[in-house]
């Protein structure tokens, strides 16, 4: 039923491309749709390019994980619009035709202009395509049995197919239809989580039963547990992760070997059993103490410690202020998960994932992700982050050419209403999902991001295939608008004004569909490169670079008058290349190199705060040192 | 499909009245944002506090902000309509 669910869906995506193919003979039909869409479908539309992997997938996973601090990713996504409606959205249709480029250069006709937002727009794409590739790869392991790899090939080659053969039209359409049916799957989610309200038992994942992982008294040294219940203290180590001991169980003639936390606390030390993945030292992969196979897994962990003061009880439905408060109560008590990496005395590489009591109040606050306590480089981070995001929407090429779709500057601001609204409902919505998941016994605990599909697999398969098919979906349409935002840089951008080749209609479409095909290409290979990584923390590095390189070039061609060419030039080059910069140089992208991230030589993940004013600030002075009296018309 | 005709854009008499509205709507929404940030920031424990129906600071707070996008930009978009229309009606009198 899943795989069928889910290729039907591909194949009605794909059969809708075509037959929109049909009707796409100029490049405004191929770049903007002709820019006669509905305001209402590119509203939607709008939601379906936006809620992308990072937030069904990525927000629900980190939300899960860490609670609150997942939902200021929706926070700041959503408040980006505010900055779209109510500063961008109707002058920039104003001023533009089919490309962010378009819009900037429409003052100036610059040369220099054309290339640097060209290459900005390509540059932004990329780094969004990364982690919705990602997204994809993660999504077809579960769901097909494919590895990572043949997941990011299959969304790449049926985007590719997508955007090849009727580029703006097809896109918003698949975008208009994975946008309606993602909100409308997310709340049918959201009720079923009300309904089934809370428990110290949780169903669980895969078939229903949810195993309740042990907890054993034990004494301070070693042997620290006498040979009870079959289990044999045998090493114990520690770590920068903390204190370890491989515990030996016997059971029906067969020997496991697992690791367990060590947790000493104020109510004495104690054994924590835990998830555990062995590499080792032969090549071997064990999972739990016994051969990973199909069949042998991590289990599915996420579950209420304590229920108001409870060790055992339910709720019922209840209401998601009912939700949202018996988690938040005082004497609540959750468990989530946390990823330990050491190597054990004989070579093998151990990775223990094991569970910490974390009070439901500390949960619905921020500050367990992002170090609000912590440093002021830690706090920094934090507040660069809600800087991007709500800073980088309104830079974003792929929403951006969306504006050049609709027919006027009223439909502009209408669709924008609507995306708010709708984007808006989804990310409350994202809360109650990431924290059903977090509670309800079905998390991977090696692989946050599959958060929200596996919650809806607790409900049924049938649930669990549409969610599925639609998540997918979310890639496919994110993706299909970035490859046109950046085909449309090469080859509207690029080859027709940039170098003025003077193309027919036809060899522009033709140039667009090629372009479309090496930056699908070039995205495949990215997402293959960064799997495991969390979709949305990508994300906001993408929302960082656009923020950093295209805002401060639209704002102040919008509002101030003595912008000049060279100043968005250098503007677009210096916020670019300082976001990427210091996104090269951070600790996440250290640990992704195999460095230790202690030593990368910026501090911040979240470049937002430096690259941002630095945006700003060059523009300006670039603006005032070649400013020679002749400012541009302000469009409005 | 739903496709709507595409319009010439040429000058558009309310343009300056609502790009001023759309800053000062902007203005607001930004210092409720950058308090939410620097309550976070300055005394994170602060969201703890329950505020209405079990409900913390931090949950009233988040979803007041989502919300809040909303009723502003459906202001907006009412106000620039009223202007749009006045604006229109002001120009078919003059003709």
């Amino acid at each position: 039923m899943v795989l069928g669910i889910f290729i039907s869906f591909v194949l009605f995506i794909v059969g809708l491309s075509f037959y929109l193919g049909r009707q796409t003979k100029t490049s405004s039909g191929y770049y903007a749709a002709g820019g006669q869409i509905h305001w209402f479908v590119n509203g939607i539309a709008f939601a379906g390019d936006y809620l992308s992997a990072a937030s069904f997938l990525g927000i629900c996973g980190m939300i899960a994980t860490t609670g609150y601090d997942g939902f200021l990713y929706s926070i700041g996504f959503l408040a980006g619009w505010v900055v779209a409606l109510f500063v961008i959205a109707e002058p920039l249709r104003r001023m533009g035709r089919f490309t962010f480029a378009d819009a900037v250069d429409a003052p100036f006709q610059s040369r220099g202009i054309q290339l640097m937002a060209a290459i900005s727009t390509l540059v932004v794409s990329l780094c969004y395509l990364i982690p919705q590739m990602v997204g994809a790869g993660v999504l077809v392991e579960p769901l097909l049995g494919l590895e990572h790899r043949w997941g990011v090939l299959m969304v790449g080659s049926i985007v590719i197919i997508i955007v090849a053969t009727a580029g703006m039209a097809s896109t918003t359409y698949v975008q208009f239809l994975k946008g309606g049916l993602l909100i409308i799957f997310s709340f049918i989610l959201v009720w079923s989580v009300c309904a089934r309200g809370l428990s110290t038992n949780p169903p669980g994942g895969d078939g229903g039963t949810f195993y309740q992982h042990r907890t054993i008294p034990c004494g301070n040294s070693l042997p620290l547990v006498p040979s009870q219940n079959g289990l044999r203290v045998l090493e114990e180590t520690t770590s920068k992760a903390g204190r370890f001991a491989l515990v030996e169980e016997v059971s029906d003639q067969t020997a496991k070997r697992t690791w367990w936390r060590v947790d000493a606390g104020d109510a004495g030390t104690r054994l924590v059993e835990g998830e555990c993945l062995v590499h080792t030292a032969g090549g071997n992969n064990l999972i739990n103490g016994l051969p990973e196979s199909g069949t042998n897994k991590l289990r599915q962990v996420g579950s209420i410690a304590k229920l108001k003061g409870e060790t055992e009880a339910s709720t019922g439905p209840l209401s998601p202020v009912g939700i949202l408060a018996a988690l938040g109560h005082k004497d609540t008590t959750v468990r989530t998960w946390k990823e330990a990496k050491f190597e054990a005395a004989n070579g093998d590489k151990v990775t223990v994932y094991h569970p910490v009591e974390t009070p439901g109040a500390r949960l619905l606050r921020p500050g367990l992700k992002f170090k609000l306590e912590g440093t002021i480089l830690e706090r920094l981070d934090f507040a660069s982050l809600m800087l991007a995001l709500f800073l980088g929407t309104a830079a974003l090429p792929h929403i951006l050419i969306r504006y050049y779709t609709v027919p006027s500057p009223a439909s502009a601001r209408k669709s924008t209403l609507v995306a708010i609204g709708s984007i808006g409902l989804f990310y409350v919505l994202t809360l109650f999902m990431g924290l059903g998941a977090m509670t309800n016994g079905v998390l991977n605990p090696a692989d946050s991001n599959m958060a929200a599909p596996l919650l809806a697999k607790s409900f049924g398969l049938l649930l669990f295939s549409l969610i599925s098919a639609i998540a997918f979906a979310t890639v496919l349409g994110t993706v299909s608008g970035l490859i046109v935002a950046a085909s449309g840089a090469v080859a509207h951008d690029l080859a027709d004004r940039f170098l003025n080749l003077q193309l027919p209609e036809k060899s522009k479409i033709t140039l667009g569909k090629a372009a479309a095909l090496v930056i699908g290409a070039i995205g495949i290979a990215l997402g293959i490169l960064f799997k495991g990584m969390n979709v949305s923390f990508l994300v906001g590095l993408a929302f960082a670079v656009a923020a950093s390189a295209n805002l401060p070039a639209i704002v102040m061609i919008l509002f101030w008058k003595r912008t000049t060419a060279a100043g968005v030039i250098a503007s677009i080059a210096l916020g670019m290349v300082s976001a990427l910069g210091l996104i090269l140089l951070s600790p996440d992208l250290y640990k992704l190199y195999g460095l230790d991230p202690l030593k990368a030589p910026v501090a911040l993940s979240n470049p937002g705060i430096i690259s941002i004013p630095l945006g700003f600030l060059t523009l300006v002075v670039v603006s005032l040192l070649t400013e020679r009296g002749v400012r541009h018309e302000h469009n409005g | 499909m739903l496709h709507d005709p595409q319009v010439e854009t040429g000058k558009d008499p309310a343009a300056g009245y609502k790009s001023r509205l759309g800053m000062r709507l902007f203005c607001i929404y930004s210092t409720f944002y950058v308090l939410f940030v620097v309550i976070n920031l300055a005394q994170p424990t602060v969201m703890e506090t329950e505020v209405v129906a079990g409900l913390n600071l931090a949950v009233v707070y988040g979803m007041a902000l989502i919300v809040s996008a909303l009723v502003l930009a459906l202001w907006y978009d009412r106000a620039c309509r009223r202007e749009e229309v006045r604006l229109n009606q002001n120009n078919q009198v003059e003709r």
